[in-house]
């Protein structure tokens, strides 16, 4: 009996030590992933100070009213208006979109509504794997390849480095943002939105374009605000395929430099530290973040409203 | 006569099926349409085929086993190759996927299994996506700004580490919202299982959960990594090297990388030069072809079963 009763009670004594550890590993365990998820919170305010921070000296040394207002960029003659390089990103995204909206709204509508089940499985990993192709890749072929036809054909004046190729390359990088982000919009639209057009005497096309998509509307404007938030990040085509010359006001024909395009500029060449020039590629890089950003919110509104509705 | 104006142009507006039109024209729109459709759904992988023929065409005087063995040079560039640069861009992989794996699935986790509906957590969350849109070469700058400068007694400066880090941080959020999705296509009734045997949270997650969600979990690492390494704009920021005399031994070492040295190699203007970038790209598209198509085997097989 006492036998029992002892054997019972350090059996209850494994099972107490048991819980505690337990308990504690279960504790710590929380702490470490906690620490994980908490880790895109201090990248976020890295970003911010990093930026922020030579951005403030950068403006003790340039004030923000020439470098927002001035449209002359010359950092070794210390002319700091951020125009020029904000006119060569928008040229590019500009064209850009041109390309990858049409093309990735068709591209959207045909592989929701009319590809066939077999092709579209082969189709989508096709996209994905133009959207993971480097960017040196497609600033290789916007240089050596784009650029050249074009001189060759219709446009015998066209700079080595221009906007036109830069943008038409990145419009196909981006085609296939544009068509997934779409393409899920288009696929969330109820059947019977779909059936109800039918009944009524649609044809297919009638039903795609009259119907589906402008009930997945919200979720193609988030699409493209998407595109166009990638294409002003977008760094290495318009490094290569549109040059390093700051042009404001030029025409698509002409080289010029984008945001981006200077940061890398100067990140590869020697410039000492405490130089307003090196101090200069952060300001670029605030203005670019605040530029993405507002549009990457928007977009997130935009998909979160399409989402609210069905 | 107003109003038969405006019928007509509620109608073209795009309100309903146009019945003014004939029936037969509605058909033929139809199928214009249709055609229109499918050339778009086709204009990437024309691009595509386009690029991959272009690179291969300009490359290939230069390919060989020698040039995937022999540093660049100068001085007999057509004797040059790409090995530091790929020795290095195997040391990226590899550093950012031991650092970048377990912090989103840990991330990924918490946010799945742990995470109540705070304030708090609903931030972290519109935060991860919008990380995911922020440009590479912002990262770059964070990079320059942390891990080259604040850090650099930790780093050793632009070492292959600081590299690793920083593409890290660039693609953690990819890789925590596929985990995410996996984790979140795991039913309920498993987790509840493993409870009702006495399991804890933990156990249940390592012995259940992370096994179930790895499929889907690895194909989007596989993508996110590919990523990885080819981005340029990011290390040239934290100070890849654009030579060097020897290839990266260790994680405190100077590193070269492929998309870095394809660039380089573009940005001078013999012809040389160029086909080297061509050489180049066409091993950086194979590595990258091959590692997308086992991602996305992996994908297919996983729907599959499920």
């Amino acid at each position: 009996m006492a036998i029992e009763a002892g054997g019972r009670r350090s059996e209850a004594d494994v099972w107490k030590h048991n819980s505690r550890t337990r308990e504690v590993r279960e504790r710590v365990i929380k702490l470490l992933l906690t620490a994980c998820a908490y880790l895109s919170i201090f990248t976020t305010v890295g970003i911010v100070v990093v930026l922020f921070e030579e951005t403030a000296r950068f403006f003790l040394e340039v004030s923000p009213v020439e470098f927002l207002t001035s449209t002359r960029w010359s950092p070794q003659q210390g002319s700091f208006g951020i125009l020029p390089l904000v006119y060569g990103t928008l040229m590019a995204t500009f064209i850009a979109i041109a390309v990858a909206l049409p093309i990735g709204l068709l591209t959207a509508i045909y592989l929701s509504e009319y590809a066939p089940q077999q092709l579209r499985r082969w189709l989508k990993p096709v996209l994905e794997i133009l959207a993971g192709v480097p960017t040196v890749v497609y600033g290789y072929f916007a240089l050596t390849f784009i650029t050249p036809l074009f001189r060759g054909s219709v446009l015998p004046g066209i700079g080595s480095f221009n906007a036109l190729a830069a943008g038409l390359i990145m419009g196909v990088m981006i085609i296939p943002t544009v068509a997934s982000v779409s393409e899920d919009a288009i696929y969330a639209v109820p059947r019977s939105l779909r059936e109800g057009a039918y009944a009524l005497g649609a044809t297919k096309r009638e039903t795609a374009t009259k119907v589906v998509v402008p009930a997945a509307l919200s979720g193609i404007v988030a699409a493209v605000i998407l595109g166009v938030s990638r294409a002003i990040g977008e760094t290495m085509i318009v490094t290569i395929a549109m040059g390093s010359q700051p042009n404001f006001g030029g025409s698509p024909l002409e080289s010029m430099q984008a945001m981006t395009a200077y940061i890398v500029q100067v990140v590869g060449g020697e410039t000492p530290r405490e130089s307003v020039t090196y101090k200069s590629i952060f300001a670029v890089g605030s203005a670019l973040f605040l530029m993405t950003l507002t549009l990457n919110l928007a977009s997130y509104w935009f998909v979160r409203r399409y989402r609210e509705t069905y | 006569m107003t109003q038969g104006g405006t019928k007509v142009e509620r109608q073209k507006g795009g309100g309903g099926p146009d019945f003014k039109a004939s029936t037969s024209t509605r058909y033929r729109l139809d199928k214009a349409f249709t055609v229109l459709v499918t050339v778009a759904a086709l204009v990437g992988i024309v691009v595509l085929a386009l690029l991959l023929v272009d690179v291969v065409r300009d490359g290939s005087g230069m390919l060989s086993l020698q040039f995937l063995t022999s540093f660049p040079s100068q001085i007999f560039p057509e004797n040059g190759g790409i090995y530091p640069a790929l020795i290095g861009s195997l040391w990226l992989l590899g550093l950012t996927g031991l650092i970048s794996v377990p912090l989103g699935l840990g991330a990924a986790v918490y946010l799945e299994e742990y995470a109540e509906d705070t304030r708090i957590n609903r931030l972290i969350e519109i935060n991860i996506s919008n990380l995911a849109g922020v440009p590479s070469v912002i990262y770059g700058l964070l990079g320059l700004g942390i891990f080259v400068q604040l850090l650099a007694p930790v780093t050793g400066g632009g070492s292959v580490l600081t590299g690793a880090l920083t593409l890290s941080l660039l693609i953690l959020p990819v890789i925590i919202v596929a985990t995410r999705e996996a984790l979140r296509a795991i039913p309920g009734s498993i987790r509840e299982g493993g409870y009702a045997l006495g399991a804890t949270q933990w156990e249940v997650i390592w012995s259940h959960l992370l096994p179930m969600a790895l499929p889907g979990a690895l194909t989007g690492i596989i993508l996110a990594l590919s990523r990885a390494i080819g981005e340029a704009a990011p290390i040239l920021v934290v100070g890849v090297s654009l030579y060097q005399t020897y290839a990266t031994t260790g994680p405190f070492d100077g590193y070269m990388a492929l998309p870095t040295q394809i660039y380089d190699w573009i940005s001078r203007p013999q012809q040389i030069f160029q086909d080297s970038a061509a050489a180049g790209i066409v091993v950086a598209m194979v590595v990258l072809l091959l590692a997308n198509s086992f991602a996305i085997w992996l994908r297919n097989r996983y729907q599959q079963r499920s």
